[in-house]
């Protein structure tokens, strides 16, 4: 087969490089495609410089800062297809914590010398700036779940990314369940799979790092929290962590002060 | 069915001495079977193999409530005085994850290749009547339709089935109510109860009668037998739940659009837990996975769910597009539409869906609310 190889491009914003990191994780992995794809852009890696378009873009990161917003749109108009990923690209990150309170305050909180600061109100998904063809979620993004995204648009699928709740991964493991056997709390009945259900499988409740599954009924489980004795403001922190720009979750973590 | 009969309805009744089972044990691996059985994890008696005696749960128990379970200490060293747990045999017949074939991309052609990896022989002990019939029902399931599923079916003749009627039930058992135990009647090659010091071995099958061969035993005498059948009816008479079966189907048809399908909707995750720990359920969704270098693909089968929104998604949408339709979808298959396909119904009463259930939404108890605002 002589097609041409598509060109991919890796950009960073707002982020911790997590997500970069799970790419690098793929080294043994990236060999079996190094014929089939060219990396054009991807600083964490190469050092060549920002040239032309790109047929597939990953974005990793939040905007977060005024010029991030120039930046995103010139991304978006070089690229083809555009795949958000991990926690901050979609839904605001870590960083986004400060979105619950005054930028002021969470400055003040953070810097020595504050007037250096030029940022954004709020942390923000890249999909509130540019149209995202497809995202990948998780704080960081499973490396197999983006070698299969990138398998799949190889041979011209359209890429299935699921969004079901965690659970059904903890028992596809044949995970024993920390809520029912250890009255643990696990955020896994509301969460989007993709990590195949980690921490479950080390024994701990899943704190949502993936956002949210598809309809969480968040007000059960919330509920189910209570019962078992998890302290209020602990629920809020729950579902306030990486997501705030899930408006069920934020709205269920406002429910519990 | 009088509960106090004997005890085989073929072949003999021997008594082992307790220890005696690890040499049965021995035997089977000896023999090339991949032996499984409970054993303890960290949080709850889970199936997995089983080598030696010690690997059983010996002294252990179990206290399971609607969405509750906890591992306990026994006063006394019984080997199985436990109800069943998350896991079920289903893991063995029919895992969760399967690659039923791959494909292979040429130039001008391609070729598929069907899975043909060895299939372990299994031998299951310590099956429960609930589980023997939940068995027979995947049977109908995956072999006695007009298309038989070759994964299933590898698995399935070659398991060799050690029953062990229960000396215990959960709180969450119900089997005497929709009469699939606690009594094993059927579907196993070798049966035990627990005695104090014994076991009574029914053997049923030529197969059980091999393992058996040359294993120190002795006839059953009569007030063993007595006593044997004693402890299962104890167990039955202790069990808490159950659900009223009567004119269930049509019950539930007259129902569908009862308000307690919204009041249920609200407490249900839709997290598929129930239909997962569930010994029956079947559901599975096909995935296509290609290789990165492009050279081939594989077909793979997990398990799916009802409760998995994107289940019923189809071109046109999805026709399951909220909780209480999915809830409804489950209980109104398991104790309804199940038995309009297979002739039984989907539900053998283990009880698994109520304890695993991370909010303890209770199977029984929707089944009665709608009866009960009926009548
Ligand atoms: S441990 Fe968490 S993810 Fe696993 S089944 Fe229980 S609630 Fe779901
Ligand atoms: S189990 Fe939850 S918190 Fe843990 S990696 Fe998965 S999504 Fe993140
Ligand atoms: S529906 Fe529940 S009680 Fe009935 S067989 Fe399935 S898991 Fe067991
Ligand atoms: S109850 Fe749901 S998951 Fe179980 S077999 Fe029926 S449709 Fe499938
Ligand atoms: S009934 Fe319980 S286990 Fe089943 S999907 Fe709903 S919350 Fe999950």
């Amino acid at each position: 087969m002589n097609v041409p190889r598509p060109r991919l491009g890796v950009f960073k914003f707002a982020s911790c490089d997590g997500c970069q990191l799970s790419i690098l994780d793929c080294e043994d992995e990236i060999l079996a495609v190094a014929d089939r794809v060219e990396i054009a852009y991807f600083l964490e890696a190469t050092r060549r410089p920002l040239e032309g378009g790109f047929d597939v873009s990953l974005v990793e990161g939040s905007i977060s800062s005024p010029e991030q917003i120039d930046q995103i749109k010139d991304v978006r108009e070089r690229s083809k297809f555009i795949v958000a990923i991990g926690a901050c690209a979609n839904g605001g990150g870590i960083q986004g914590l400060r979105n619950f309170i005054s930028i002021e305050e969470s400055i003040a909180a953070v810097y020595a010398n504050p007037s250096y600061v030029k940022t954004l109100e709020k942390s923000r998904p890249i999909a509130d700036f540019i149209t995202v063809d497809l995202e990948l979620q998780g704080c960081p993004i499973n490396k197999y779940q983006l070698l299969n995204v990138i398998a799949q648009m190889l041979v011209g699928a359209k890429p299935r990314v699921p969004d079901h709740a965690v659970c059904l991964d903890c028992k596809r493991r044949n995970i024993v369940c920390v809520v029912v056997s250890q009255g643990k709390a696990c955020m896994g009945p509301v969460t989007s799979t993709g990590c195949e259900a980690l921490c479950p499988a080390h024994d701990r409740g899943c704190f949502a790092c993936y956002g949210p599954s598809h309809q969480p009924n968040t007000a059960a489980l919330a509920s189910r929290f209570e019962s078992i004795g998890v302290p209020s403001d602990q629920i809020r922190r729950f579902f306030h962590a990486f997501y705030s720009t899930s408006q069920e979750f934020v709205a269920e973590g406002l429910r519990h002060v | 069915m009088n509960s106090s009969a004997g005890i085989a309805p073929t072949g003999e009744t021997v008594v082992i001495e307790k220890p005696v089972l690890g040499a049965i044990i021995d035997r089977l691996w000896r023999d090339g079977y991949t032996v499984v059985g409970p054993t303890l994890a960290e949080s709850a008696i889970v199936i997995d193999q089983v080598r030696a005696i010690d690997d059983l749960p010996i002294g252990w128990t179990d206290e399971q409530e609607a969405g509750m379970y906890r591992l306990r200490r026994r006063e006394d060293r019984a080997y199985f005085g436990y109800a069943v747990g998350p896991h079920s045999w289903k893991q063995y017949l029919f895992p969760p994850k399967t690659t039923l074939y791959s494909i292979e991309f040429h130039a001008d052609a391609m070729t598929v290749k069907p899975n043909v990896d060895p299939v372990p022989s299994y031998a299951f002990l310590g099956v429960r009547s609930c589980d023997l019939h939940a068995i027979e029902i995947q049977d109908r399931v995956f072999l006695h339709g007009p298309y038989v599923d070759r994964h299933y079916q590898a698995r399935r003749e070659k398991a060799l089935i050690i029953a062990v009627h229960c000396a215990v039930a959960a709180s969450t058992c119900f089997c005497a109510s929709m009469g699939t135990g606690p009594r094993s009647v059927r579907g196993f090659d070798l049966a035990l109860t627990e005695l104090e010091g014994e076991f009574l071995v029914e053997i049923a099958t030529p197969r059980g009668a091999a393992i058996c061969d040359g294993i120190p035993s002795r006839a059953a005498t009569g007030y063993e037998l007595g006593a044997a059948a004693r402890i299962v009816d104890k167990t039955r008479d202790s069990m808490k739940r159950s659900l009223n079966t009567n004119g269930l189907p049509d019950l539930l048809y007259q129902n569908l659009e009862h308000p307690r399908w919204d009041q249920v909707a609200e407490r249900c995750l839709s997290c598929t837990n129930c239909t997962m720990v569930c010994p029956t359920c079947f559901c599975h969704a096909l995935e296509d996975v290609p290789a990165l270098d492009g050279a081939s693909s594989e077909k793979i089968r997990q398990w799916d769910s009802c409760f998995n929104p994107d289940h019923a998604h189809m071109a046109g949408g999805n026709n399951r597009p909220d909780i209480r339709s999915r809830y409804r979808q489950w209980l109104t298959h398991k104790l309804a539409s199940w038995v309009d396909q297979y002739g039984v119904s989907g539900c053998v009463g283990c009880g698994r869906c109520v304890t695993w259930c991370p909010v303890g939404i209770d199977i029984t108890e929707e089944a009665a609310a709608i009866r009960g605002d009926q009548q």
